[in-house]
C-alpha cells in the first residue's frame, strides 16, 4: 500500500482518497494542508481544488489565490470564479494553454493563508415578520426553540460570502449557528419572493431574484443586492463578510419604498 | 427616422445572442451567447460585422421581419430565407447575404437539419445590452429587447440607417453537420464514477431530451454509474461540463449553464466540438469519445484559424 501512495503524483490526492484511511499514510508525508489539484474542465477552464470540504480555511485559501491571480493578469484568462472549495480559472485555449497556467499557477500556491484583501463588512437589514417569514415556525418548531430565539441565533454573527451561485448575485453565506441547521425543504416551492432571507444546512442565502427554492424562509430583505445597472451588478462578493439587523415591517415598508426608488444603497466598512 | 426590423409574425423561440457576457461568473451571472458560435462567426464574417455582434438566434422557424428602414443587409447561417419584395417572393440561400429595401419582408427558416439559425444584420442592432452584452438570458432579465425573447411587435432597431450596394457574399462551405461522436476531456470528477460508469459514457450512444434547453442539453440512454453518491461540493462549471445527477442521465451543460453546480461532472465536451451540439434537435442522437486537453486545445486552435481563413476570404472579395 505504502508503494502505491508513493507512486501517487501529488500528496493531495492522498486525503482526498476515501479509499485510503489517514493512519496509514506515512508520518513523514501526512499532512494538514494540502497541495492543491489542478484539475482541467475540457480545454477552456482549470479548477484550482482545494479539497473537497466547506470550511473557512479552505475558503481563506481560495480566496487568496483569486487575489494573487487576478493581481497577476496572465495573459488568456479570461474569469476568474471563486467557490467553496476551488478557484475556477476560466481561459481562452487560443491565446493560452493548460500547461502554460499551470507552470505560471504552481509558483502562486505557497503561502496562501491569510494573504487575501480585507473583507468588506456589510449589514443588510430583514424584517422577520411572519408575512414575510414564511418557514419562521416550522423552524423553530423542528429546532426547538422559540420563533424569536431562532431570529436571534440568525442575526447574532457575522456570516462569510462563500461564493455567488445559483442565482446571479445569490450569496452562499456561511456558517449557520449548529442550532439552526435544517436539509432543505422536501417540497421546493416553485416561487420564492425576491429579497426572501432562507436557511439550509450550514448556509443563509438571500433570494436575489424570484426563484423556484428549496430553502427555509426566515425574513425578507428590502434591500436590492442584484441590479443589473449597477456595476458590479451584485452588491456582495465572495470574501465578503455579512451581518443581517432585524426590523420591523414599518421600517421594512420605509427602507423598500426608498428601494424601489434607487435610493437605498447599502454601505461597506472594511475589516 | 429610426431603422429597424419590425417583427410581423413570430412562431418558435427567438432571442438576440452574441458571445456572451464574460467577466460576470464570480457574481453569478451566466456566460449565455450564441450554442453555436462557429455559425454567428460566420453569419457576422458575411455582413463584415466584428465577430462578437450580437445576431438573431432562432429556433426551427424564424420570425417574419419587415424592413423598416432605408436599406439592411442580413445573411442567415443554417437555414434558407424567403424575402417578399411586394407582391413577389424569392427565397435566398443559407450563407448568401442580400440587400433588403424598405417594406421588404424575410422569413428565416425552416432549418436545414439543425436546431439553430442565425440571422445576422451588418452593422449590428442599436441595443445597449446590460452588463456589457447583448445577449439574452430571460432568467434574470438581461440583454436583448427588456431580457426576453423577440415577440411579434418588436421593433429591432438597427445600427444602420441603410447599407450601401456592394457585390453580395456568399459564405464558402462549411460543414455544419455534427458528429456523431463529439470529444471529451475526462473529468474534472471522473474519481466520482465507476470503471463501468466511465465506459457507459464513452461506449454508449445518447438521445436528445424533449426536456433539453439553452442551460443545458439533457440525454437519455445508459445510466452512468456512480462510485460515491452524486452530490459534490458546489464547484465551478465550464461551458460543456457533462453532469451526472443521481438518475445517471447525463446533462451536457451549454450557453444558459449556472456558473457552480454541485452534480460530479464526469467529462467535459472540448470546446471546438460544443457548437455542434447547439445544432442538435431533441430525438438526435449523439456519443462521446475522450481525448486529451493539449489535443482539445489543439483542435479549438484548429478551428479559430479556420474561421480566421473565412473571414480573410470574404473580406478580401469585397475589395
Amino acid at each position: 500500500m505504502v508503494r502505491t501512495i508513493h507512486a501517487l503524483p501529488e500528496c493531495a490526492s492522498l486525503s482526498r482518497n476515501p479509499g485510503i484511511p489517514e493512519s496509514i499514510i506515512p508520518e513523514s508525508i501526512r499532512v494538514s494542508d494540502p497541495q492543491p489539484r489542478l484539475a482541467p474542465n475540457g480545454d477552456t477552464a482549470l479548477a484550482v481544488e482545494f479539497g473537497e470540504r466547506i470550511d473557512r480555511a479552505t475558503s481563506e485559501r481560495v480566496l487568496a489565490l483569486h487575489d494573487r491571480l487576478a493581481r497577476a493578469g496572465l495573459p488568456g484568462v479570461v474569469e476568474l470564479l471563486p467557490t467553496f472549495r476551488s478557484l475556477m480559472v476560466h481561459y481562452d485555449p487560443a491565446r493560452t494553454s493548460r500547461a502554460k497556467l499551470v507552470r505560471r499557477i504552481e509558483p502562486l500556491l505557497d503561502r496562501l493563508e491569510g494573504d487575501r484583501a480585507a473583507a468588506r463588512r456589510w449589514t443588510i437589514p430583514v424584517c422577520y415578520d411572519p408575512a414575510f417569514a414564511l418557514d419562521l415556525d416550522e423552524v423553530a418548531a423542528r429546532t426547538s426553540l422559540t420563533p424569536a430565539e431562532v431570529i436571534a441565533h440568525h442575526s447574532s454573527i457575522p456570516y462569510h460570502v462563500y461564493m455567488i451561485g445559483f442565482l446571479p448575485g445569490y450569496p452562499y453565506l456561511g456558517d449557520l449557528p449548529q442550532r439552526l441547521a435544517l436539509p432543505r425543504r422536501e417540497n421546493p416551492r416553485t416561487q420564492v419572493p425576491a429579497g426572501s432571507v432562507a436557511i439550509a444546512t450550514t448556509m443563509t442565502a438571500v433570494y436575489t431574484l424570484a426563484s423556484p427554492g428549496g430553502w427555509h424562509i426566515l425574513g425578507r430583505t428590502p434591500a436590492a443586492l442584484w441590479s443589473q445597472h449597477r456595476d458590479p451588478p451584485a452588491v456582495l462578493a465572495p470574501g465578503d463578510e455579512v451581518r443581517f439587523a432585524p426590523i420591523d415591517r414599518d421600517e421594512f415598508a420605509r427602507l423598500a419604498h426608498r428601494a424601489e426608488a434607487g435610493e437605498l444603497e447599502l454601505e461597506s466598512t472594511s475589516a | 427616422m429610426s431603422a429597424a426590423l419590425n417583427v410581423v409574425a413570430s412562431s418558435s423561440i427567438a432571442l438576440l445572442q452574441d458571445l456572451g457576457r464574460t467577466g460576470q461568473q464570480r457574481y453569478g451571472v451566466p456566460v449565455s451567447g450564441a450554442l453555436d458560435w462557429v455559425s454567428l462567426r460566420i453569419a457576422n464574417a458575411v455582413v463584415g460585422n466584428p465577430d462578437g455582434t450580437a445576431a438573431l438566434e432562432l429556433f426551427y422557424r424564424g420570425p417574419t421581419l419587415e424592413v423598416a428602414a432605408g436599406s439592411a443587409r442580413v445573411v442567415a447561417i443554417g437555414a434558407a430565407s424567403e424575402v417578399v419584395t411586394g407582391g413577389t417572393s424569392r427565397t435566398v440561400a443559407a450563407g448568401q447575404s442580400v440587400r433588403l429595401a424598405r417594406g421588404d419582408r424575410l422569413t428565416v427558416g425552416p432549418c436545414e437539419g439543425s436546431l439553430v439559425a442565425y440571422l445576422a444584420v451588418e452593422g449590428g442592432f442599436a441595443l445597449a445590452g446590460d452588463l456589457g452584452s447583448l445577449s439574452t438570458f430571460p432568467r434574470a432579465g438581461l440583454g436583448g429587447i427588456d431580457g426576453r425573447p423577440i415577440r411579434k411587435g418588436d421593433a429591432l432597431p438597427l445600427a444602420l440607417a441603410g447599407v450601401p450596394e456592394r457585390a453580395e457574399r456568399r459564405a464558402p462551405k462549411w460543414d455544419l453537420a455534427p458528429p456523431a461522436r463529439v470529444r471529451v476531456v475526462l473529468g474534472p470528477q471522473e474519481d466520482h464514477f465507476t470503471e463501468r460508469g466511465l465506459r457507459t459514457l464513452l461506449e454508449s450512444t445518447y438521445t436528445v431530451s424533449r426536456q433539453s434547453d439553452r442551460m443545458g442539453m439533457r440525454l437519455e440512454g445508459s445510466p452512468i454509474e456512480h462510485a460515491r453518491g452524486f452530490n459534490i461540493v458546489s464547484d465551478g462549471t465550464a461551458p460543456g461540463s457533462i453532469q451526472v445527477p443521481g438518475n445517471g442521465l447525463p446533462i451536457v451543460l451549454l450557453a444558459d449553464r449556472p456558473t457552480t453546480g454541485g452534480y460530479p461532472k464526469i467529462a467535459t465536451v472540448a470546446s471546438a466540438d460544443v457548437p455542434a451540439l447547439g445544432r442538435l434537435r431533441p430525438g438526435a442522437t449523439i456519443g462521446f469519445e475522450a481525448t486529451g486537453v493539449e489535443e482539445a486545445e489543439a483542435a479549438r486552435c484548429e478551428l479559430e484559424e479556420r474561421l480566421g481563413a473565412l473571414r480573410e476570404r470574404l473580406a478580401r472579395r469585397s475589395r
